[in-house]
This record gives structure tokens, C-alpha cells and sequence, in this order.
């Protein structure tokens, strides 16, 4: 192939190298108004006054608005597809506010002095409530987190307000017990994760104005435009002809801004003042008041024989979706369903969970999405099994794992049409030394060195549900537009899409111009989430190039004079193969623009009844210091089936980076709250995101497999790049150390702490 | 106050407030490559010129530039494109929004150590932090950089 699956550079490369001013508060109006957040110093309070009159009287402060102000339908920040699992439970600005952080007051100023001056002098009276800040004893607690009538669900998720409760479900499948109790044996762990920041480096951010016929116009660094344009419609009570959003580069997504988390504000301010305005949230609200990954509590048993063969896994996911439940009811669910699935031929297993309302901050969508939280605990249990079956983990995993050609049936009944799972493990094996190395070998310097293993799969889009679009056109010289709806966020979907065009239009990567992503100009597109992008709208993108490609034969025929059977394209000119007559793709283009009554442009939808899983092997070796407890990478492997991989750069630098964000999950990020619920973890010098010095060597390999369904047999990498990291470190830390750290992130206090327990 | 700087080689007279940040003052006279992503010196995205050295322009007073020349990447666009080259073939530079931060910092290490070894470039470039790329991309891209340096035999490689 001579662009899918070649390693070209991305169209906006040397604009972003050179700093071209390509983001949003690069391009936001000069005369915007500033727009800031006053917000709750209390984590579950009633608004019993508030006196906005002196800093209304600040030069420069235009408006100050509170809860008294804004529309009283409530609505989710949550991008995703009407009807929307997530429930409604937000007002712009509430009278109850639910965690530290939550927006009291909206102020906005032609200067950022004078709005900073009014935040410091409105002043607000509070009856403070007291906190559910255990997510443990959050169901049916007596203090309800959203105790008001308005509060709605508009799905069948398990909601219910009245217990605390974001969503609830359960499946099985055989007979769980029995199974477990005719087991050699069964191995239980408790795993807790936290609600780790996706920690982009650009902040959230949004500026608005109107255009020529008064609508809103939101340019907003976010994944999911036509999701926004819906969701401030809701919040704001106008309609969505009303309302156009785009987005220019965006800074690192990671699914943070899969949710609306700053669009309503401005959007609210330049409504209602007719001005521009923008918001650009500090590092610190990005840390406190945003969208983090679900904090989790993973309850796993999984029962086996002696000889290896596992026959039951058991999942409970206790999940904490804070003071709103953007993505609480489905991220959820990947804790179980992209985790047992690893795993074949079951004679039962069986899911449930709970997901929680609490008083902190609420959480949202994280590269992985649940799954991140339910590997760690699946695997790590697994890892569990066979140090007390004495068999090598790898061998375990061989002897279980899926394979092409499986039913899943706790991953929806579908197959795995396309799995490369048991090629990635061998080839991981062999680049980390593993039958070497495994378990440890002391240094014999205080120090031991040791290898941990996992592995991982995701989906590529959500099954049914997603949609991709994509219009290509012809214009002028024999060049193509094509637009798209979905979010390059630096993952380089803008690049890739055009090289699924360029391959199927024949013609080169340069001759076509991509354009991304309006809602008043792109197709219609769920948005890049979900691993969706490569698989749903590359799928599009094919759908749309034949169909064009089709019509320039037809044309091009037309012009010659013959029917379309007798002709054909092959990028540079339609020609009869018969006679030998032709016309230049140019000529066609620039004929189409003269008494043509023919558009030669496509737009295709396309949507998948299934989700083709990624899967991933991560394996690592680290050096372990028993005096200090800390931990050193030394290597760390990853190997990937992404199916063919669309643009294998991009694909490598991807899963690189996805493992360096997995083991700062693992070792450095934590979220910790004061008693009185707030976040302490508010900057990036108490929230260590790693840095060049503390990933070590990553070393990522692809091992591709071919999913027919996908274009050019592709599948997603995106997100199941993340997995691996936490249950391979917690394992290497147990073949060191004998101990297995249940709760992330594994410290160095953790370990030293618990060598000396061990020692007494 | 009144301050004189020069700004990307041309001469600057400017009536800044004293709490004035240089970040802030930069992006103010269109310098947008000047990135913030944090506000408490973490991140490396701000990093500028003072006098050629490297420096954080969120953690600088705008008035500490008075009578020196400031440089960001819109003062060294050619660098800038010939090394970005390089990050940009490796796929590295992802959603570019840690790129000008990282390259005005790498410019300087070259300066200085026109022959780094991993480590050092590792070391030198820590402050600069990078969400997207896992940093081996960047590692990559800057080997295949000084390669290419050293095959067409220039040593010193980017000189001012
Ligand atoms: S903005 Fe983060 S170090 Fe300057
Ligand atoms: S490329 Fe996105 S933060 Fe570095």
C-alpha cells in the first residue's frame, strides 16, 4: 500500500514545531471578555445568600452571574449520544453546591485583575451540609448527594437519586458458585484505583462570539463538537440552529474533554452579554473541578484448577462518580466486560456494580475508560493464581487467554474476528528476556531486579451506537477536501483519514486537504472517543472515496462518451480500456464546474454492530531497592495488535505514550482530600505527572493482526496502550518483594512500609 | 514602568505593570508559541530566551527583561523548523502544545553540548514535560538530528 500503513509525517507537524499559533487562545478575539469561576470552598453546602453588588461596582466587570440567573433544566456535561446514559443532574450554576470546587458564581470583566479583584470580594453565605466523602458508604446513605425532584435519568442504567445511586447492573453467565466450589482453588483480591487526572497540557478552554446572524459560536479545545452544540442547547435553554461549535489543534484530550467541562460558562456570558468572551481554566481547577477517571474499587475472584485451567472469574466494581455522574453509568462497565474477556472458555462469570454519587469532584472519561480499572484488578488476580499455582504467569496466560476466532460472551457475545494476542505475548517475552529473568534476581547490593507482566485489550468504537462520517469532494486541478467531524487531538486523525483517502482515491497525500471539525460544515460524528476513529470514520472515509471514485468514472465516461462500465479511474485520468480514449482527473474537475448537474462529492456514514477489541502485552523490569522502597524502570516492552496499523509512527508514539501515562498512574499520581473533601492533589507539584527521568526505556513493538471489518483491516490503539502498566509494575514489585500493592499508586513509603511489616 | 528589551532582534519600548509576567507580555506582542501549563514552574511549556540562556517566562517579572534580548520561536523560526523536522518524522510532536517549550530548550542543549549522550539530553530536557509522547519519540527524533548534524560535519549546530 502506498500510504495506509506507511510512516508519513502528520499534515500539521511543522505548524506545531514551529509554534504557529494553531490553538484556541491563539485564535480567540482580542476583545474577549474574561471569564472566571467563583467556586465552593465546601464539599456539600446550600447557597443561603450572595452579594455581588460591590464587585459589580469594580471598573471593568460586565457581568456577575449566580443561581438565580440561569435556566433551571437540569442536563450532563457528559459527550455522548442522545439519549445519554449519564444522568441529568447539573444546572449551570446550583444553589446546592456538591464538592470544593463547584461554580457558585460565573464573573466576567474586560481585564483579568479586575475579575480576579471581584472573585475576592462577592460575598456568599453557606449552610453547610455535611459530606458523603466515602464512596464506600455512599449507597443509601442518609445524606443524598442529589436529593432534588428535577434530577433525571433518561436511561435504563439503575439510577436512583434517593440511594445515591449513578447506575447499578449485573450480569452472569453459567452457575458462578458452583463453579467456584468445584475449584482446585480460587484467588480473591480488592484493588483500588483513583481518580487520576488526565492531566493534558493544554488546560480546558473556550471562547464565544456571535457571528453575523446572532448565533453562538463556540471555539472550544474539545473532542466532541456536535456533543457540545447539544449540551449547550440544554444548558442554556436555546436552540441548537443557534449554536455552532469547532475546534482548532487541541492540546492533548485523553477523553478530559470527551465532557463539555468549560463550554457553558463563556457560552452563558456571550449569550447573554452579546460580547465575546473565553475562559481558560488555571492548572488548578483543571486538577479540582474537571473530569478525571473514575476512583474504583475492584472486588475479583477467579477460580482455577492445579493444573492452570481457569474456569470462573467473578467481577464487582464499586465505582465513584462523584458529585455528577458524567460517564459514571458506562465507564463502569469496562471494568468487567474488557477484562473477563481476556480470558476463554469460562463455565461462569459474573459482573456487578455500583456507581456512586459523593461529595468530590465529579469524574468523567480517561483514556481506558474503566477498563484501565478493571485490568489492573483482573490481572493483577490472575498474577495472583499463578504464583500460587508456582507457574509461570506467562504460561498461565498462554494456556487461558483468547484467541481469533473466540466468542466472548462477556464481551456482548462477539467474536474475536481478529486477535494477535498470543503473538504479542511471545514476542514481549523474547524482547524483555523474560525466561531469564522471571521472577527476580537479587544484585546483591540491597537491590533486586525483577519482571511483571500484563495484558490488555479495548474496543474500536462503541457497538451500534457510534457514527463516523465523511465528505469528500473533488475540486479544482484534480485535489480533494475532505471533512470530517472527528477530533485529531494530536493523535493525528487528520493524517490518517487523508491517507485512507489518498489510498483509495489513488492520488497523493498532498492533494488532499483535510478539515476538521465544524458542526455547521463537518458530517455528522459522535466525536473521538472511544477508540472510535480509525475504526468507525476510517470506515467512512473508505465508504465515501469509493462512492466519489465511482461518480468521477461516471463523469469522466460521460465526457468520453461511453457508459461507466466501459471506463475506469485510476486516479490520474477515467479512460476506456477498449479504445484507449481518456480525460485528465483535472479536466473532469474543472468540466464539473460548467452545466454540471452532477456534485462530485460524497458524504458517508458509517457505524459498526461490533467492536473489534485491540489487545496488548506489557511486560516490565525494574530494580527494586529493599532499604528505600523505591523502584527503578529499566525496561519496559509493549507489544500491540491494532490491526493494521493506519500510520505505525503514529501508532508507536501512541502506545509509547500510553504506557509513560499508565506508569505515572502506577507509581506517581495520587488523589488525596482533606477531611473536609478537598483535593490536595491541585498542581503539578503535589500531582507528579512522570517526567523524561522517571519512565525509564520503553521499547514498543506491533504485531499486527487483520479485522476485516475495519478499514484496510484496522482496528484501534488509542486507549488499550494505557492498560498494562499498573498490573505489570504491581507484579514485578511482588516477584521483588513477596508483597502485592492493592491500591495505587505503588510508593516507595508502601513498600518499605511493608518489607518491615514483613521482617516483623 | 517603562522598559527596553529587545524582542526576537527587534527593539522593544514598552509601559509594563510591575507584576507583569513576561509570559504574559509575550503573548500579549503575539509571541502565541509561549505556552503556560502550569502555575507553579512544573512544566517547561514557557520556556524563552533571556540573553540566549533559557528561562521560564511564567516565573519571570516582564520588568527583569529591561535593557535584554528575549528570544521565543518566532525569533528562530529556521532552528526551530530544521530540528522540528525531525521530531515531526518521528510522529513525536503529537498534539504539539509542549513542542516550542521543548525545542527552545533543545536549541539551547545543543548550544552548549553539541554532543549529548542520552542521559544528558534526558537530563537536560527533564523540566520539560511532555503528556502526549511517552518522550521516547522525542529521544528519537533528537538522535536522528545530531546524526545527521555530525554526518554533514557541523559541530556546533545551531549557532546564533
Ligand atoms: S508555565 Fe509551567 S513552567 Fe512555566
Ligand atoms: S505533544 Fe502533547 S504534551 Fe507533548
Amino acid at each position: 500500500m502506498q500510504y495506509v500503513n506507511q510512516p508519513v509525517m502528520k499534515k500539521d507537524a511543522m505548524a506545531l514545531v514551529t509554534g504557529q499559533p494553531v490553538f484556541m487562545d491563539d485564535l480567540a478575539p482580542a476583545d474577549c471578555l474574561i471569564v472566571k469561576l467563583l467556586r465552593s470552598p465546601h464539599a456539600n453546602a446550600m447557597i443561603e445568600e450572595i452579594r455581588t453588588d460591590a464587585a459589580m461596582r469594580i471598573p471593568g466587570i460586565e457581568a456577575i452571574y449566580t443561581w438565580k440567573d440561569v435556566p433551571q433544566q437540569r442536563f450532563t456535561l457528559a459527550g455522548q449520544t442522545y439519549p445519554e446514559p449519564s444522568p441529568y443532574d447539573r444546572l449551570i450554576l446550583d444553589r446546592h453546591v456538591r464538592f470544593v470546587g463547584d461554580p457558585v458564581a460565573i464573573v466576567a470583566g474586560t481585564t483579568e485583575k479586575a475579575v480576579d479583584r471581584a472573585l475576592k470580594i462577592i460575598k456568599v453565605k453557606y449552610q453547610v451540609l455535611e459530606p458523603v466523602l466515602d464512596f464506600h458508604t455512599a449507597k443509601d446513605n442518609p445524606v443524598l448527594v442529589h436529593p432534588e425532584e428535577s434530577w433525571k435519568s433518561l436511561c435504563p442504567v439503575g439510577a436512583d437519586n434517593k440511594r445515591n445511586l449513578c447506575a447499578a447492573d449485573f450480569s452472569e453467565e453459567g452457575d458462578l458458585d458452583s463453579v467456584l466450589s468445584d475449584c482446585d482453588l480460587v484467588v480473591e483480591g480488592t484493588y483500588h484505583t483513583k481518580a487520576n487526572q488526565q492531566a493534558m497540557m493544554e488546560t480546558f478552554r473556550t471562547c464565544c462570539y456571535l457571528d453575523t446572524y446572532g448565533r453562538l459560536n463556540i471555539l472550544s479545545s474539545t473532542q466532541i463538537i456536535f456533543h457540545v452544540r447539544r449540551i449547550v442547547s440544554n444548558a442554556l435553554g436555546i436552540p441548537k440552529s443557534k449554536i455552532r461549535v469547532s475546534k482548532p489543534r487541541i492540546g492533548g484530550g485523553f477523553g478530559a474533554k470527551q465532557t463539555a467541562v468549560c463550554e457553558i460558562y463563556p457560552a452563558f456570558v456571550t449569550w447573554m452579554t452579546k460580547k465575546p468572551s473565553k475562559i481558560i481554566f488555571s492548572r488548578e481547577e483543571s486538577q479540582i473541578a474537571s473530569s478525571p477517571r473514575h476512583e474504583m474499587e475492584v472486588k475479583v475472584r477467579i477460580g482455577a484448577m492445579n493444573d492452570g485451567k481457569i474456569r470462573a472469574i467473578d467481577v464487582y466494581t464499586l465505582s465513584n462518580t462523584g458529585a455528577y455522574g458524567e460517564h459514571g453509568p458506562t465507564t463502569v462497565g469496562l471494568s468487567g466486560h474488557k477484562s473477563i474477556s481476556l480470558y476463554r472458555n469460562l463455565e461462569a462469570y459474573r459482573f456487578a456494580y455500583d456507581v456512586v454519587y459523593t461529595n468530590e469532584m465529579s469524574a468523567g472519561a480517561y483514556r481506558g475508560y474503566g477498563a484501565t480499572q478493571g485490568l489492573f484488578a483482573v490481572e493483577t488476580t490472575v498474577n495472583k493464581l499463578a504464583a500460587r499455582l508456582h507457574m509461570d504467569p506467562v504460561k498461565l496466560r498462554e494456556q487461558n487467554m483468547v484467541r481469533e476466532g473466540d466468542e466472548m460472551p462477556s464481551y456482548y457475545h462477539e467474536t474475536a474476528t481478529s486477535c494477535a494476542l498470543d503473538r504479542c505475548l511471545s514476542r514481549a517475552k523474547e524482547m524483555i528476556g523474560w525466561d531469564e529473568k522471571f521472577p527476580c534476581r537479587d544484585m546483591g547490593n540491597g537491590k533486586v531486579r525483577s519482571v511483571g507482566v500484563a495484558m490488555s485489550m479495548q474496543g474500536s468504537g462503541i457497538s451500534g451506537v457510534d457514527v463516523g462520517s465523511a465528505t469528500i469532494k473533488l475540486n479544482d486541478d484534480g485535489i480533494y477536501t475532505l471533512m470530517i467531524g472527528a477530533a485529531d487531538m494530536g493523535t493525528g486523525c487528520d493524517t490518517t483519514l487523508a491517507q485512507v483517502a489518498a489510498e483509495c482515491l489513488d492520488c497523493s497525500l498532498d492533494d488532499i486537504t483535510v478539515f476538521s471539525a465544524d458542526t455547521d460544515l463537518s458530517p455528522y460524528d459522535s466525536g473521538s472517543y472511544a477508540s472510535s476513529t480509525a475504526y468507525i470514520t476510517g470506515g467512512a472515509v473508505v465508504k465515501a472515496c469509493e462512492k466519489l471514485r465511482e461518480k468521477i468514472t461516471q463523469k469522466g465516461a460521460e465526457l468520453l462518451g461511453y457508459s461507466a462500465s466501459d471506463a475506469e479511474f485510476d486516479g490520474k485520468e477515467v479512460f476506456c480500456n477498449a479504445t484507449g480514449a481518456s480525460v485528465s482527473l483535472t479536466d473532469i474537475a474543472i468540466r464539473s464546474m460548467a452545466g454540471n448537474h452532477e456534485a462530485l462529492q460524497v458524504t458517508e456514514a458509517n457505524s459498526s454492530p461490533t467492536s473489534p477489541p485491540p489487545f496488548m502485552v506489557g511486560m516490565v523490569e525494574i530494580e527494586l531497592d529493599k532499604e528505600t522502597g523505591s523502584i527503578d524502570i529499566l525496561d519496559y516492552v509493549g507489544v500491540v495488535d491494532c490491526g493494521t496499523p493506519l500510520n505505525p509512527n503514529l501508532a508507536r508514539v501512541q502506545t509509547e505514550g500510553g504506557i509513560a501515562q499508565g506508569i505515572g498512574m502506577a507509581l506517581y499520581e495520587d488523589i488525596q482530600y482533606t477531611p473536609k473533601g478537598q483535593l490536595m492533589n491541585n498542581s503539578f507539584m503535589q500531582y507528579k505527572i512522570p517526567s523524561r527521568m522517571d519512565v525509564g526505556r520503553i521499547r514498543v513493538e506491533l504485531e499486527s493482526s487483520y479485522e476485516q471489518s475495519g478499514p484496510f483491516g484496522a482496528k484501534s490503539i488509542g486507549e488499550v496502550v494505557i492498560n498494562t502498566p499498573s498490573p505489570a509494575l504491581v507484579h514485578a514489585v511482588a516477584n521483588a518483594t513477596g508483597l502485592w500493592i492493592d491500591e495505587l499508586p505503588i510508593t516507595a513509603e508502601k513498600i518499605a512500609m511493608g518489607l518491615l511489616e514483613h521482617e516483623n | 514602568m517603562m522598559i527596553k528589551l529587545n524582542l526576537n532582534g527587534k527593539p522593544v519600548t514598552a509601559d509594563v505593570a510591575e507584576d507583569s509576567l513576561l509570559i504574559d507580555f509575550l503573548r500579549d506582542h503575539g509571541c502565541y508559541s509561549v505556552k503556560r501549563g502550569c502555575e507553579t514552574s512544573n512544566c517547561g511549556l514557557c520556556t524563552v530566551f533571556l540573553d540566549g540562556k533559557p528561562v521560564l517566562s511564567c516565573s519571570l517579572l516582564t520588568v527583569r527583561t529591561d535593557g535584554k534580548s528575549v528570544q521565543t520561536l518566532e525569533g528562530l523560526q529556521e532552528e526551530a523548523a530544521e530540528f522540528g523536522a525531525f521530531i515531526a518524522r518521528q510522529g513525536a510532536e503529537q498534539c504539539g502544545f509542549c513542542n516550542p517549550g521543548m525545542i527552545m530548550n533543545a536549541i539551547a542543549m545543543f548550544r552548549e553540548n553539541p554532543d549529548p549522550t542520552d542521559e544528558e539530553i534526558m537530563e537536560y530536557l527533564a523540566g520539560n514535560l511532555c503528556r502526549c509522547s511517552g518522550y521516547e519519540g522525542q529521544l528519537r527524533g533528537i538522535r536522528a538530528f545530531l546524526d545527521y548534524k555530525k554526518s554533514k560535519g557541523e559541530t556546533s549546530v545551531c549557532n546564533m
